[in-house]
């Protein structure tokens, strides 16, 4: 989700009002605009109709009104796979952050194999999530090389280690996934990050040095203020991945034991598909959409105490 | 000091592939022993995943959902933005503010609809369901007619002048100059839709019509220890998207950030 814009230019368009020109505009925009209106304004007016529905496995089998959103607020797994989600928020998001940052940090000087260090921590991103999930299924097993580590650590300090059993503990199961996600996704923060902070004007840090300030000083007071603004978008646009989470649980987890990893996303998938409650799904995407659209509002209003724009 | 933090986070970024890489090279047995004596060195897993699995097909399906979606999406998007940003027409603004208005709404809204109109299109596990709601992008739509504003209107003004109609104004002028920017989005198209996982997942039925990441969700689900053959499929599942990443990185890095710059 980005920061828009808008600054309406149509008034100083210079060139003059064709009538032919309307009917050629249409035509071109028609592609586009019978997808839109079919799987996207249709589609949303379908959602919200549909979580009115009683949807059985035969089909719609009547008008409930509110009923599904009563049945969803009710429901202890909603409210389990709600949890889920906010855990995912609350530690993928900050570590992520800053993690990325600290690479950005460390790869923005004049070092040698820049290019092959931001390579290199930019794979994960555009790898397939299945393909890496698979992978991580594999390290951090209980029969996997992350536990021959935490069995070589053990033999070193003298008393055993073991690995956390993410697949087979409810209390670590969150983790593997929040694991998995930090691989895949940090290149992108740090990737942005890096961007932000070349923009940072040199002469900043240097009226800075000459005033005394340390490295950390600068860093502080110089480069966290002026990339503000790009933490807030990074902010912004993981916390709506996040909470969007599904394909890393899905395949890493299967969203357990019972449904201790499984994001609210996954729950709309076994609404929907598994038990086939096209209605109840339904009120269930509505409810991620309304956090989310929270979250969008109150970070827009919060934004200005913290976000620094040169325009201001 | 920088260096060496530096390189172990490299290695920890590294050690998933190469794990991946190892484990595929070789019988399973010499995973479960941990022992991987060069002499063994075997392609036999990526025959035998082929074999167990139809994977040849899956990559047949993906390629030709990624290739259509990205030309397609592309295509539609252009001729969206070039009407959004450089002609007028009533409600040009109106219709531009509900396309931006559904950014907000998240996929997972939208998903149950689409399935059930799919599903009585008669377009359930067929090409047209995974590729046809792909194609209407408001990301893209939006990011081109942000860059389509940038271009001068006089460019438009001269070859009107020339008695250039609208399309040829779109083909001749516009889409040349908006080489550099559609290149950094058909690769964030491209492997976006190569990875989509939740879509293909809901409107395909069969092997016949499973992509890549589907496929290899399944595998998982049928053979969730056979580490040799898992390692093999996800070598492959890889392999074209990293191999578009070497050799494009900067493009590529631009075109999977590009959401976040284009709005600013």
């Amino acid at each position: 989700m980005t920061q828009l814009r808008l600054n309406p230019t149509t008034r100083r368009s210079p060139f003059h009002w064709r009538p032919d020109q309307q009917w050629e505009a249409y035509l071109f925009i028609l592609p586009s605009l019978l997808g839109f209106l079919v799987f996207v304004f249709l589609a949303v007016g379908a959602s919200l109709g549909i979580s009115f529905l009683d949807w059985g496995l035969t089909g719609p089998k009547g008008f409930v009104a509110l009923n599904n959103y009563r049945e969803t607020l009710r429901d202890p797994v909603f409210w389990t796979t709600a949890r889920n989600t906010v855990f995912y928020i609350v530690t993928i998001v900050p570590l992520q952050l800053a993690l990325g940052l600290l690479i950005a940090v460390a790869l923005n000087q004049a070092i040698r194999g820049l290019d092959a260090f931001r390579l290199i921590y930019f794979l994960p991103v555009v790898t397939t999530i299945v393909a890496g999930a698979i992978v991580f299924r594999l390290l951090l097993n209980r029969s996997g090389p992350l536990a021959d580590v935490a069995g070589g650590i053990g033999s070193l300090l003298g008393r055993p280690v073991r690995l956390p059993d993410f697949f087979g503990s409810a209390a670590y199961s969150k983790w593997a996934v929040v694991i998995l996600t930090l691989w895949k996704n940090t290149g992108f923060t740090m990737v942005v990050y890096l961007a932000a902070l070349q923009g940072v004007p040199k002469e900043l840090y240097d009226a800075a040095h000459v005033d005394g300030a340390s490295a950390w000083q600068r860093f502080r007071h110089v480069s966290v203020p002026l990339i503000s603004a790009t933490t807030f978008f990074l902010f912004v646009l993981q916390t709506i991945g996040a909470f969007q989470l599904f394909t890393e649980p899905f395949v890493l987890t299967r969203g357990g034991p019972a449904q201790s990893s499984m994001p609210v996303v996954q729950y709309i998938y076994d609404n929907a598909f598994r038990f086939t409650r096209m209605g109840k799904a339904s009120a269930i995407a509505w409810f991620l959409f309304l956090f989310i659209f929270a979250f969008t509002l109150v970070q827009n209003i919060t934004q200005r105490r913290w976000v620094y724009y040169e325009t201001e | 000091m920088l260096y060496v933090a530096l390189i172990l986070g490299s290695v920890i970024m590294l050690a998933p592939f190469l794990v991946m890489l190892v484990v595929s090279l070789f019988p399973n047995e010499a995973f479960l022993s941990r022992r991987f004596p060069l002499d063994q060195v075997t392609l036999s897993n990526y025959f035998q995943t082929f074999r167990v699995i139809p994977f040849g097909r899956y990559i047949l399906n993906s390629s030709i959902v990624t290739v259509t979606v990205t030309v397609l999406q592309i295509l539609i998007s252009s001729l969206a933005a070039f009407a959004f940003a450089r002609l007028r027409f009533r409600g040009r603004e109106a219709l531009f503010l509900l396309y931006l208005a559904t950014l907000m709404i998240p996929a997972q809204v939208t998903l149950i609809p689409n399935f059930l109109i799919i599903k009585n299109l008669g377009w359930y596990d067929t090409f047209a369901a995974l590729i046809v709601p792909a194609l209407f992008s408001a990301t893209s739509t939006f990011l081109l007619r942000q860059y389509y504003r940038g271009i001068p209107l006089d460019l438009d003004e001269a070859a009107r002048m020339d008695g250039a109609s609208s399309a040829r104004i779109w083909w001749q002028v516009i889409v040349p100059l908006s080489v550099p920017v559609m290149a950094a989005l058909a690769i964030f198209t491209f492997q976006g839709t190569w990875n989509d996982f939740l879509w293909p997942l809901v409107v395909t039925g069969s092997d016949n019509m499973r992509t890549i990441p589907v496929g290899l969700s399944y595998f998982v689900g049928q053979y969730s220890t056979a580490w040799n053959l898992l390692m093999a499929g996800s070598v492959i599942a890889l392999l074209p998207v990293l191999v578009i990443y070497l050799l494009a990185q900067k493009t590529f890095v631009q075109g999977i950030t590009l959401t976040g710059m284009g709005g600013r």
